[in-house]
């Protein structure tokens, strides 16, 4: 059929196949079938132009689900795409790939998914996110290894990433709440730079995710709203003995950081001008918020009641749920719910509902005036709804009962029909809740049973009169005789209601009304309707019992039975029952459970442990080596600086760095200071020391941060204050001279200025595990965290020192060098050393100082600065810089004298040419996983059992690295990075077989991964 | 989320479909179709259908329904924002969304949708990163297109999606630099019939176009902020900036968006520009119908495009009236009466008057209608909101700046 397509098809020029495949894509879009083209177009699917190629992407994954086999053809030219240079050839390739929904390639998929996962692009990584669902609905029994890539994604930092990743982990696992902990943080400090799609996706998990980790904030307030019906805030100034009781028996409600944390974070997207966001938002703070928080939505959803209809219906529809339960939310909009008349029924009525739930005693008179115009619209069934309104009214507040009561009953002369019936449906019911003051409006609706024909209406009449005929004992039989004589032409409705009125007066006033009663009953048995027949029998029989039948037991019920006292109908909003699904949900928007809807668990009883969002301080990613951090670099740095540039103007010269860590800080300062405090407190003797040390510290930073002449603000001084207590601290060890201590740190203020640090996110790790970052970023972060580790940190750094110069060889100078193991303040690639010249001769040496320096390749040294003098008998140290280009190699060089020279080598351990760098445990792996083979040394060592417990101090006392909390207690996880190249150096230690440990060192450089691996066997 | 989608036009055919997931018969349609059926007005259609296994969600717009067929749980509001957005893209790219333009450009339509969406999901909504991705159609490329046989998608690659700032591409050149923007107040008010003000606020927005070479950084700043206390932004306006100091600092898209808006609720007092005296009234087989419109407050600036509608009740049968300004048209079919005052001229203000016609042998209407008002002024704020100044960092020319005000009527009407 498609000869001609197919043709042009196979030609080789490319607008010919770009006009067919037009064509093609034409007939994919109005609809019809284009099936039969898959070989002719398959073969195009390596075309060069880019236009035919998109074209018969969009054909392939329309139609190769339906063509399998066929579409085999055109994967290895996907799988080719996904190796290529460009980024967005790349994704979509990845695109396409994951989706042809063809369940064959499935493994390619997974490959190409984990491939993409790592891509050094953003975007192809973003692409795999998307791809996760793909595979997912292709084939569920992947769901475990889908999981993982979702879980190594969400600690992806970019923000193109986040919100796909979250789509991703809604749609494939949103019961794996433990995968979210170690993210919540990050996910709420990113919400604001998300896409907009992104913050929805985010949002929405997030909601579900607090509401299984925190406690309800409106438990407390509830619990005595029982008691207490009145809204909190009065309570305050009420002195009402007996609540100020039971507020202090109940315990302080107080809100987790994090739950505060999310709540700040959302709150400035009721800003977005996606209607969508702002409505996440409003669900998030109604289903988390503490109640007196939660009215900051009402203004943001008020304003998309100006949107597109779509979007007003949709909030109006939470709006009216909102109000239901929480009035005072909205109160002070009423206005904005006024009805114009351009707006459609359906939002109309909606608009109503709102009104009626917002009415109050002190707001009535104005809804009631409102309702009046709308009563007169020309929309009839408008109409009809704003009489109900009215009548719900009139039930919720009293007051106002017999004015709407006598409004409704001058509408019972309106001319149109539906007002009226609508009015006396409405005034039926609530007459029933205080019949005996009303019997003239009884009176006034018996007269009207003649002219309405609206069988509801007429019923309802009926009913009225047979229930209360005794307020209208002369009216009742007359109503009964008109009634049945129209009784075969009646809707069943009406009939029923017949003859109940028959066999109710038959009951009040049989001496008129027995024949009559008799005739219904006739009349009943030979009609049509099953139900008419059913019900004259059971009158019959209920009220003139047969002589046969007649025990008389249930004759004598009879009235007790038809006019008993019935309880008057509550009237309820059609919004009732609405809150049990989420608000904004799909299932809250057509008020039944749609598909793959899950209930919004309640909050726990007791608050779960909320140290499992507790990450530890990630140091500068951007140095990690590897595809994803080379790319990460730029992207960071511009993103923040899109921010800091905002900031920069108010807070000179703190840059992004202490800006954002400052933030961090700020919103989990309770969470730091609690884990730092358990710290201090815990098991043994370090408790005063580093009180001690904290105490000591502190005053002369400060001193220090104000000498150095420096106008900070004041968070820039608390930081750098925090950096120096680190300083002390170490100097409480070792006492280097005070003048470089000054030194040091203007050069830590200066790399502040320069620096751009991603964010520390938020930090200390759980209080077994000490941390070892004495990269700068960690230094920046508060007080708190400084104090406590940093001791314990110099503890192990301060061990070994080395002979640089005998003092016999030296002529009474004798020289050693140690590694403090602080980061080096002259360039980020050198290795601090520490020397100490001792005069141990009886005359003064002077003028000590660097000499001829033998450098081999690639090495670089910093010299340190002159020393004067040295008094016999005394020393001095002082520091130098050296960039080992992560060689063992030594360094030789002169150190003269006033009158002499000494040759002299600097000999480095392996251990000392790494420094610490801090990951967390998924990472860790991850990168385990890249450094195989011939990266990795692994073997066997046993370890006594008296070593195990302080491993950690043993490794570290060989190798500078830095604890990875591990999740499992028996695997000890070390991580590092070497200093000039930065290559990362891993380390495992897997102790699960007693008395035999599994050591594993992975690092990029083999030759220092085997050296690690020697040493740190050796040693234990 | 978005399984498949449909567009319906006002005669109820379809005539586009795009399918993301494994395709969904049309007959899914016919859910909709029959919601149609049960509505008064296409207006009236509920936004969420549900059907035993899909979920219809629809959006009208422009007398074109987009229905989308949804799977599983999802916030609709998510699908009907995305939807317009997809509208919206559609009329930046042809200037209008309607049926014949979505035909014509099947093509670029169906890249479009493409790029939107993967499996349902938003990928790319940023016009500025589209419009990278698949150029917009003009005539002169059209032309060329046919003539050399090339295509209208790029092809080298895009870069605002791979950048930090989504909403702008790079490498943005202009021979002259210049930034409007528009401050545009509409004024929402329901009057009653007393003349009293039932309820009235503002709605304001502020659209911007920008054609700035590079990657400027804006600052814009107001003389009264604390006016705004309701605004919603463009993705690009830094919400902490706004919330400390109250300026708006963004890196613009380049061309044209909307940068904030806002709103000014019933709780602050709304001057109104215009007031609206009415008499209307039946009696027997006719009636009087009798509007004069004048303004104040307008701070002596002159109302433009003034427009009185009134939709009469049904038993009008027709009108016979005689402006003093401007000319009058009646629709008999819905009844609708508008007059078109154009220019207020100060003096004497503008009235119209005459006769209705009531059908014979119907009781004569109870209701009355409601006025309707349309107007423009220029060059006025009606909330009275001013913009301090712009400035500019991070380039170094000097570009063109210009700020315009306008007061439009928004949903104004008159009870009577």
């Amino acid at each position: 059929r498609y000869d001609d397509l197919k043709n042009m098809l196979d030609q080789n020029k490319d607008f010919l196949k770009l006009e067919a495949m037009k064509r093609i894509i034409g007939m994919i879009a109005k609809g019809k079938n284009a099936s039969s083209l898959f070989p002719a177009v398959v073969k195009n699917v390596a075309c060069k132009n880019i236009e035919v190629k998109k074209l018969v992407y969009v054909y392939l994954e329309r139609y190769a689900e339906e063509q399998q086999d066929l579409a085999l053809l055109s994967i290895s030219t996907f799988q080719r795409g996904l190796k290529d240079h460009n980024q967005l050839i790349r994704a979509s390739a990845l695109r396409v790939l994951s989706s042809i929904r063809v369940p064959i390639i499935v493994p390619i998929m997974m490959l190409a998914i984990k491939d993409g996962m790592t891509d050094m692009s953003p975007f192809v990584r973003k692409t795999a996110a998307h791809a996760i669902p793909k595979l997912y609905s292709l084939d569920p029994d992947q769901k475990e290894s889908l999981i993982e890539i979702i879980d190594k994604l969400l600690s992806d930092r970019t923000t193109l990433v986040a919100g796909s990743v979250v789509m991703a982990y809604q749609e494939v696992c949103p019961e794996r709440v433990d995968l979210v902990h170690r993210h919540f943080r990050k996910l709420c400090n990113l919400l604001v730079d998300v896409d907009e799609w992104g913050q929805i996706a985010i949002l929405s998990m997030l909601t579900r995710y607090a509401r299984t980790q925190f406690t309800d904030p409106n438990k407390y307030y509830d619990s005595f709203d029982g008691i207490a019906d009145k809204p909190f805030y009065e309570e305050e100034s009420s002195s009402d003995s007996d609540e100020e009781k039971i507020k202090e028996k109940l315990p302080k409600y107080v809100m987790d950081p994090d739950h505060r944390l999310l709540l700040k974070c959302s709150k400035p997207l009721l800003q977005s001008r996606n209607s969508a966001v702002v409505m996440a938002v409003a669900q998030l703070y109604y289903h988390l918020g503490p109640r007196q928080e939660v009215s900051v939505v009402a203004k943001a959803l008020v304003r998309l009641l100006r949107g597109r209809r779509e979007v007003q219906a949709v909030v109006l529809q939470n709006i009216a749920s909102m109000t239901l339960m929480r009035k005072g939310i909205f109160e002070a909009f009423l206005k904005s719910f006024y009805v114009r008349s351009t707006d459609p029924t359906h939002i109309r009525v909606m608009k109503l509902e709102v009104l009626t739930n917002l009415a109050t005693e002190s707001n009535i008179s104005i809804i009631l005036r409102e309702f009046q115009t709308y009563v007169r619209s020309s929309d009839k069934q408008f109409v009809a709804h704003t009489i109900q309104a009215i009548a719900r009214c009139a039930t919720n507040i009293e007051e106002v009962t017999d004015t709407c009561l006598a409004g409704l009953v001058s509408l019972l002369s309106n001319r149109d029909e539906a007002v009226v019936a609508e009015s006396i449906v409405v005034i039926k019911k609530l007459l029933q809740m205080n019949p005996s003051q009303h019997c003239d409006i009884i009176k006034h609706m018996a007269r009207l049973v003649d002219n309405i024909q609206v069988p509801m209406a007429k019923a309802s009449i009926l009913w009225l009169i047979g229930e209360y005929s005794e307020f209208v004992p002369k009216i009742a039989p007359d109503v009964l005789r008109k009634a049945v004589k129209h009784f075969p032409s009646q809707e069943n409705i009406v009939k029923l209601q017949i003859i109940n009125l028959a066999a109710k007066l038959f009951i009040t006033n049989q001496r008129q009304t027995k024949l009559l009663a008799q005739y219904v009953l006739q009349l009943g048995k030979y009609d049509q309707s099953y139900d008419i027949r059913d019900r004259s029998r059971f009158i019959r029989h209920l009220i003139m019992p047969s002589s046969e039948l007649a025990n008389g037991q249930i004759h004598k019920h009879a009235k007790k039975i038809l006019l008993a006292p019935k309880p008057a109908p509550v009237l309820e909003s059609p919004f009732k029952g609405r809150d049990a699904y989420q608000l904004g949900s799909l299932s809250h928007a057509i008020n039944a459970e749609a598909n793959g809807y899950q209930k919004l668990p309640d909050f726990p009883e007791t608050q779960p442990d909320p140290s499992v969002r507790t990450v530890e301080p990630v140091t500068t990613d951007r140095r990690r080596p590897g595809r994803t951090a080379r790319s990460k670099p730029p992207k960071k740095k511009s993103f923040y600086s899109d921010e800091d540039s905002s900031e920069e103007s108010e807070s000179g010269s703190s840059s992004s760095g202490s800006e954002d860590s400052e933030s961090d800080s700020g919103d989990s300062s309770y969470s730091e200071s609690e884990s730092g405090s358990d710290e201090t407190e815990g098991p043994d003797s370090r408790v005063s020391d580093s009180d001690k040390v904290k105490k000591k510290t502190v005053t002369p930073a400060l001193a220090a941060a104000s000498d150095s002449g420096r106008s900070h603000s004041e968070e820039s001084s608390g930081e750098s204050g925090s950096s120096s207590s680190e300083e002390e601290s170490s100097e409480e060890e070792v006492k280097p001279p005070p003048k470089r201590q000054t030194k040091r740190k203007k050069e830590t203020v200066n790399l502040l200025d320069l620096d751009d640090f991603s964010p520390p996110s938020v930090s200390p790790s759980k209080s077994s595990t000490s941390l070892l970052t004495p990269m700068l970023a960690s230094d920046l972060q508060g007080l708190s965290l400084g104090g406590a580790n940093h001791v314990e940190m110099a503890g192990t750094s301060s061990g070994k020192s080395y002979e640089l110069l005998h003092r016999v060889t030296g002529g009474g100078l004798s020289a050693k060098y140690r590694y403090p193991r602080s980061p080096c303040i002259y360039s980020d690639t050198m290795i601090t050393v520490e020397l100490e010249f001792t005069n141990s001769s009886d005359s003064p040496i002077q003028n000590i100082h660097i000499g001829e320096k033998k450098l081999q390749a690639g090495l670089k040294v910093h010299d340190f600065a002159e020393i004067d003098a040295i008094e016999p008998g005394s020393s001095k140290t002082s520091t130098m810089g050296i960039d080992f280009c992560d060689t063992t190699q030594p360094l030789v060089f002169d150190i003269c004298t006033k009158s002499r020279k000494f040759n002299v080598s600097v000999k480095i351990p392996v251990g000392e040419l790494v420094k610490p760098v801090s990951m967390a445990q998924t990472e860790f792996l991850n990168q385990q996983g890249i450094l195989s083979g011939m990266n990795e040394n692994k073997g066997k060592v046993n370890v006594p059992e008296t070593i195990q417990s302080s491993i950690n101090k043993k490794v570290m006392e060989i190798v500078n690295v830095c604890i990875v909390p591990s999740t499992q207690s028996n695997i000890h996880r070390y991580a590092g990075k070497t200093a000039h190249g930065g290559s990362v150096l891993l380390l495992s230690i897997d102790l699960s077989e007693s008395g035999e440990a599994k050591l594993i060192v992975n690092c990029d450089k083999m030759v220092i991964g085997s050296m690690v691996f020697k040493q740190v066997k050796e040693a234990l | 989320m978005i399984h498949s989608l449909f567009m319906v036009n006002s005669h109820r055919d379809i005539f586009m479909e795009k399918h993301w997931k494994t395709a969904v018969k049309r007959s899914i349609c016919d859910y909709f179709f029959n919601a149609l059926e049960k509505a008064s007005s296409p207006e009236d259609i509920p936004p969420v259908i549900s059907t035993p296994h899909h979920y219809l969600i629809t959006v009208y717009r422009d007398r074109l329904y987009f229905v989308s067929v949804i799977g599983k749980e999802v916030q609709p509001l998510f699908v009907i924002e995305f939807l317009h957005r997809i509208m919206d893209t559609f009329v930046e790219y042809f200037n209008e969304c309607s049926e014949r333009v979505i035909k014509e450009n099947y093509v670029v339509v169906y890249e479009l949708l493409e790029e939107m969406l993967d499996n349902g999901f938003p990928l790319a909504t940023e016009s500025n990163v589209l419009k990278e991705l698949i150029k917009p159609p003009n005539i002169l490329r059209t032309v060329v297109n046919t003539v050399t046989g090339q295509s209208n998608v790029a092809d080298h690659l895009p870069t605002g999606q791979l950048s930090n700032i989504p909403w702008r591409r790079s490498g943005v050149k202009y021979a002259s630099n210049e930034a409007y923007f528009d401050v545009t107040e509409e004024v929402d008010a329901i009057i009653d019939r007393s003349g009293s003000t039932v309820f009235a606020e503002i709605h304001g927005s502020i659209d911007a176009c920008v054609k700035l070479t590079g990657m400027p950084d804006l600052t814009l700043s107001f003389v009264n902020p604390r006016m705004l206390d309701d605004v919603s932004f463009h993705p690009c306006v830094r919400f902490k900036r706004w919330e400390n100091e109250k300026v708006l600092s963004f890196v613009p898209p380049d061309g044209n968006f909307t940068l904030c808006s806002y709103h000014i609720g019933s709780q602050g007092m709304v001057s109104i520009p215009i007031y609206v005296k009415h008499n209307v009234h039946y009696a027997g087989s006719g009636g009087k119908f009798e509007v004069t419109v004048g303004s104040r407050h307008t701070m002596g600036k002159i109302i433009e495009d003034l427009r009185i509608s009134a939709v009469m009740p049904k038993q009008v049968t027709n009108v016979n009236l005689l402006p003093s300004q401007g000319e009058y048209s009646f629709k008999p079919v819905e009844k609708e009466v508008v007059w078109d005052v154009g220019r207020m001229a100060p003096g004497k203000p503008p009235s119209i008057k005459g006769i209705l016609s009531l059908q014979a042998g119907v009781p004569a209407p109870e209701e009355k209608p409601t006025v309707t008002v349309h107007f423009k002024i220029q060059q006025l704020a009606i909330s009275g909101l001013r913009v301090n100044r712009l400035d500019m960092y991070s380039e170094k020319y000097k570009p063109f700046k210009g700020v315009k005000y306008i007061t439009k009527a928004g949903k104004f009407q008159v009870r009577t």
